[in-house]
């Protein structure tokens, strides 16, 4: 009984870090190879390559490019978003319902492991979607061979910035909702608002005035503002806000909503997995049974 | 490894000291006062009825709670401010889980095994084999089905498992055994004793079935109303009730009911009286149900007596 373990803490904490990427990937095999999330992954992205095939021959606000050229890279933002905050809020909040939280909490070092997983498991879906995508738009926009390495080096960029932005508040807002139902709720319908003013599918510029702003203080603009900077030559500008792009203020928002996200996130994380036990995970497994009943 | 049982007067430092702790919410006592003790290796059975604080003093325990007041060593640390080495050398079987319902049975006791591994000693190498995890709850036949298409029984010994599978030197079960079948039931009771026995692992846990607590338990606290209203060996628990065993006979074709505080006793002078009259001779002794009935319903009829423990039985 009085053994002293003499692990240095460093190596137990790099020893998590390493199981928490280990379970993310073990996480998107059973993602990969579950049925419901294939036809998820299928449908949805199916969906979005449609879109693309019925946007080819229509024209992006007189600029001489196919509609579908600024889409793509709209979707691609928009998937970002999709896969970091929707994804992350969605998973904290089904998790912390059946227990996983609290058995990354009873586990040594766990919690930190169980953060990796999230992050490593986001970013991989994020990153299966962004594949998807430019598959089809090398498929079926010809024009995407031309972008130059600038270009793709900006997409990894705005990419792994997006990233940054969304998790933190997608972590906030799954620690902080009461049930998986309300997870999903306080994400999704926002997600398809701000999608809906944001012009993802359109370009924004066909939205009234007085949107503009609105959809300019999150983060779904800036992403896919950001991919077509990326991804479109310069003359698509033109159907940008104000006739050009805006890489600065993308980098600059999307920057601070990381900086931010990043401040906070762990705050309300440590609030929340402090408050995570036994009891906690019961009661909420009682109520979600009522709503069922 | 096991740990030899020092049976001298001071004994090896407690696994678990835990001195008048106290919680409330508001104005709402849960814990008045709480304290009891676990030797290494010992097996501890808290029973009590719904909502007399059986969960929050195990949480208090487990470090996922901060208590009101009062004193508590678990591993020698307060759980307050205990760190992960300290989290390594538990184990913690909830009451239910649904959690990794995608992992395969395998899979999953390799990965959560795998988070011991830094904090493996030489007397105690962490984390156990998962074969011969598996083969302990029996589940090798099921090791490669998912956990969420497990029944509830084998979810369960899945739930054990994982909680052993750290080889914690002080393991917390909560309601292990609900939904087992009575093989299930005999094969966990096994499991229990390999583990306190040939481990050396000290183990509470908390059931309302009196019949396992009495299998398991080396010692029975029962939590009433925020206190600890007893302590002590299931024999001892009866003998604290003042237990009257029953008595039953027939003489002479009539048949007759008798409480005796001295069963013993009143049988030698029922021969001596009417010896071979005497026939269906029945000494029925009190039950670990009884004396847990009558220790909580004494409590209940009169919550202001003080809880009056076993330790000046001992």
């Amino acid at each position: 009984m009085s053994d002293t373990t003499t692990t240095r803490p460093s190596s137990a904490v790099t020893h998590a870090v390493r199981l928490g990427v280990r379970r993310g990937g073990i996480e998107m095999m059973h993602s990969l190879t579950n049925r419901a999330d294939q036809i998820w992954i299928v449908v949805m992205n199916g969906i979005f390559v449609g879109v693309l095939v019925l946007q080819r021959n229509s024209d992006l606000a007189g600029t001489g490019f196919s509609l579908a050229v600024a889409t793509l890279p709209g979707l691609i933002g928009m998937n970002v978003v999709m896969g970091g905050w929707m994804g992350t809020a969605q998973m904290l909040a089904v998790e912390r319902e059946d227990g996983t939280l609290l058995r990354a909490k009873s586990t040594p070092h766990g919690m930190l492991a169980y953060l990796v997983a999230r992050v490593t498991l986001a970013v991989l879906n994020t990153a299966l979607g962004l594949v998807i995508f430019l598959v089809a738009g090398l498929f079926l926009l010809p024009g995407l061979t031309d972008v130059p390495l600038s270009g793709w080096l900006m997409l990894l960029a705005v990419f792994l910035l997006g990233m940054l932005a969304t998790m933190p508040w997608g972590a906030v807002v799954g620690a902080s909702v009461k049930s998986a139902g309300a997870g999903f709720g306080l994400t999704f319908l926002p997600m398809i608002a701000l999608i809906a003013i944001s012009g993802i599918f359109y370009p924004i510029t066909g939205m009234p005035d007085w949107l503009h702003p609105v959809a300019q203080a999150f983060p779904v603009y800036w992403l896919g503002a950001g991919m077509r900077d990326a991804l479109l030559p310069d003359a698509a500008a033109a159907a940008e806000l104000g006739g050009q792009f805006h890489t600065l203020t993308t980098f600059g928002v999307l920057g601070a909503y990381a900086a931010l996200g990043l401040l906070v996130a762990p705050r309300v994380l440590r609030a929340m997995a402090r408050k995570e036990s036994g009891s906690a995970v019961e009661s909420r497994k009682a109520k979600a049974m009522q709503g069922w009943g | 490894m096991p740990v030899p049982h020092d049976s001298s007067p001071s004994g090896p430092s407690p696994v678990i000291a835990v001195n008048d702790l106290r919680m409330s919410y508001g104005d709402h006592v849960v814990l008045d006062g709480v304290s009891f003790t676990a030797r290494p290796g010992e097996v501890l059975a808290l029973l009590g009825p719904n909502g007399a604080g059986k969960s929050t003093t195990i949480e208090i325990l487990e470090g996922f709670r901060h208590r009101s007041d009062g004193d508590v060593t678990v591993l020698g640390v307060d759980p307050a401010d205990a760190d992960e080495t300290w989290r390594a050398r538990l184990g913690i079987v909830q009451q239910s889980w649904r959690d990794h319902g995608r992992w395969r049975v395998r899979q999953l006791l390799t990965h959560l095994g795998a988070y011991y591994a830094p904090f493996s000693t030489p007397s105690r190498p962490r984390p156990m084999d998962v074969d011969e995890l598996l083969a302990t709850v029996g589940l090798t036949e099921h090791a490669d089905q998912k956990a969420g298409a497990l029944s509830g029984g084998q979810r369960r010994r899945l739930d054990v498992a994982i909680g052993i599978v750290g080889r914690p030197d002080l393991l917390f079960l909560d309601e292990p055994t609900t939904g087992f079948d009575p093989q299930a039931r005999r094969d966990f009771h096994d499991v229990v004793h390999r583990l306190a026995d040939l481990e050396g692992t000290t183990i509470l846990l908390t059931t309302h079935d009196l019949d396992e607590a009495e299998k398991l338990a080396d010692r029975i606290l029962i939590l009433a109303g925020g206190r600890i209203v007893a302590d002590g060996s299931a024999a001892e628990l009866s003998r604290e009730v003042e237990g009257r065993t029953e008595v039953r006979w027939s003489r002479d074709g009539e048949y007759y009911v008798h409480a005796a505080a001295d069963a013993t006793r009143f049988v030698r002078e029922l021969f001596e009286q009417h010896g071979d009259a005497i026939g269906d001779l029945e000494v029925r002794r009190r039950t670990l149900e009884d004396s847990y009935m009558t220790l909580v319903q004494r409590f209940e009829s009169d919550p202001s007596t003080e809880a009056r423990t076993l330790e000046a039985v001992r």
